[in-house]
């Protein structure tokens, strides 16, 4: 474009350099100081203690296991979604749940998975005993899972919608059985899907707090629930800074990994 | 789905049950006049009508749509000519610079988005409230009204402004006349995708809230914490009920622009 927009520039860069520089420079800042504002490096050595890498293993287990069933949840359905009839409307039911407020979503597990609830109704059925099955970390992994798989099933969807179908009976003429298929044609060309779905569920999984919270009742704590914890509870913002410090360099790392793939939507 | 086999089905149905379940199970309790989510005795529409009384409920409803139809506004301005902005920089490094630190904000954990816009307000000396609220949903909107905007920049022939330019058209002519209808069906999506984000949010408003201000969002969770309320259901009903209407008003609005652009082309 020819015509000179400099002047359109000026209100976004001072929003860029407000929002997104000097938040992080004041994060390292204050993952720098004590709780008295004197400069000191103990908010590190804390880190590198034994239970918060303990904390930082778990948080990084359960972020695992939550992105691996999302995935492995999500990836058929999407793949049978781009073979049926009419697959943008199917597309755009299974998006809907994601509209509706995540609060909402995490109480209704709340009375589900109760006491009462209907799970337990069911399993008493069957002649168990109620038990809680809230506040377990089955619960925690199930709500989260339950979460994420929209945001999972939409970039698997778009990259296999895009994928060549003359490809796959190209592999089938050539001999290659249906899992071969699969294993080296089309799993492999839908990788980058797969790459943003994770980078869309992993990076949340390890921040969330409020389903630790509501579901895990405090017994899961995430990396999100430390930082939380240490700003709104302890009052403690240098340490929280500090998690906050790792929390980014963490996603920078895997954003390394999985690419620069960027989606409009994400799990706040 | 005739091609499917039977299992497929199966497989497809069951995710379906299961992402839409729980919201109907939400739903169908808010009318259950035992108050609890389980047991249902008789239909009531009780709840609905404590929620509507209460003014308490009602002003953090007004707020909650207040700040997301303002901060949508604000960031799809900003956001737009940002990415006007972008497109006329003709540097590659200055671009994806910017590009980059525009993606910063969206995939940074909302923990930290928070975590640190309460740091910037505190040293700033911005009082924690509705403004702070405000201007941190402003703060997240913009990145994805820009990534919005930009392709339908980038897709635009720049013969357009050149000629518009010939005809003698002034700077803002080509921008009013020309650009911005153009680009249009972007800055849609980027304030309807920035309203969403908005009404969503939990985790940042949590943050830089305070006492006294409250969203939807942060008072769900607090009246969650402390078990479970049926106005909470009774809640999630209307947003259900809203949340329909809203995604059925885009697409409609969708087709509409899609079918005149058709129009266009065939004239």
């Amino acid at each position: 474009m020819k015509i000179s927009s400099k002047s359109s520039l000026i209100p976004y860069v001072l929003w860029i350099i407000v929002f997104v520089v000097a938040p992080i420079i004041l994060v390292v800042y204050y993952s720098l100081l004590d709780l008295n504002g004197n400069f000191t490096l103990s908010n590190y050595k804390n880190f590198f203690s034994a239970s918060y890498l303990k904390m930082t293993i778990t948080s990084f287990w359960y972020a695992f296991l939550i992105t691996f069933f999302t995935l492995v949840v999500a990836y058929p359905t999407a793949y049978l979604l781009t073979k049926t009839k009419y697959k943008q409307i199917w597309l755009i039911l299974i998006i809907v749940p994601s509209w509706i407020n995540l609060l909402l979503k995490t109480y209704a597990f709340m009375g589900i998975f109760g006491l009462y609830g209907p799970i337990n109704a069911f399993l008493e059925v069957f002649g168990a005993v109620p038990t809680q099955i809230l506040f377990t970390d089955f619960s925690f992994i199930f709500v989260a899972v339950y979460i994420f798989i929209p945001f999972m099933i939409l970039p698997i969807f778009n990259s296999l919608d895009k994928l060549d179908k003359s490809l796959i009976y190209a592999a089938r003429d050539l001999g290659a059985s249906g899992w071969t298929t699969f294993r080296r044609v089309i799993f492999p060309l839908t990788i980058d899907g797969v790459k943003s779905g994770i980078q869309v569920t992993f990076i949340p999984a390890l921040s969330l707090f409020m389903i630790t919270r509501l579901i895990a009742g405090n017994k899961v704590i995430t990396l999100g629930t430390a930082i939380e914890q240490q700003f709104l509870v302890a009052q403690n913002w240098g340490m929280g800074s500090t998690i906050a410090v790792f929390l980014i360099l963490i996603m920078v790392i895997i954003m390394l990994f999985t690419g620069y793939q960027t989606r409009g939507g994400r799990v706040r | 789905m005739s091609k499917l086999p039977a299992g497929a089905k199966i497989y497809l149905a069951i995710v379906f049950v299961i992402l839409y379940l729980p919201i109907f199970y939400l739903i169908f309790y808010s009318f259950n006049s035992g108050g609890t989510m389980h047991s249902f005795e008789s239909f009531t529409l009780e709840h609905y009508a404590a929620l509507f009384e209460d003014t308490r409920l009602l002003v953090i409803l007004i707020n909650t749509v207040l700040i997301a139809l303002l901060s949508a506004l604000i960031a799809t301005i900003i956001g737009t000519f940002g990415a006007i902005g972008i497109v006329s920089v003709k540097s590659k490094r200055v671009r994806s610079t910017l590009l980059s630190l525009n993606n910063v904000l969206i995939v940074n954990p909302d923990v930290i988005i928070g975590a640190s816009f309460l740091i910037l307000f505190t040293i700033i000396g911005v009082k924690l409230g509705f403004t702070s609220v405000l201007v941190s949903h402003v703060a997240f909107s913009v990145p994805i009204v820009v990534l919005m905007v930009l392709p339908k920049l980038l897709e635009m022939d720049s013969t357009l402004i050149d000629a518009a330019l010939d005809l003698g058209a002034t700077k803002r002519d080509v921008l009013t006349r020309v650009i911005l209808p153009y680009i249009q069906p972007g800055i849609f999506a980027g304030f309807f995708l920035a309203l969403t984000y908005s009404l969503d949010d939990f985790a940042v408003t949590f943050f830089v809230t305070g006492n006294g201000f409250s969203t939807l969002s942060v008072e769900i969770y607090s009246m969650a914490r402390t078990g479970i309320t049926l106005t909470v259901n009774a809640i999630s009903g209307i947003v259900f009920l809203i949340t329909l209407l809203v995604v059925i008003g885009y697409f409609i609005v969708l087709r509409r622009s899609a079918k005149n652009n058709e129009l266009e082309v065939r004239a």
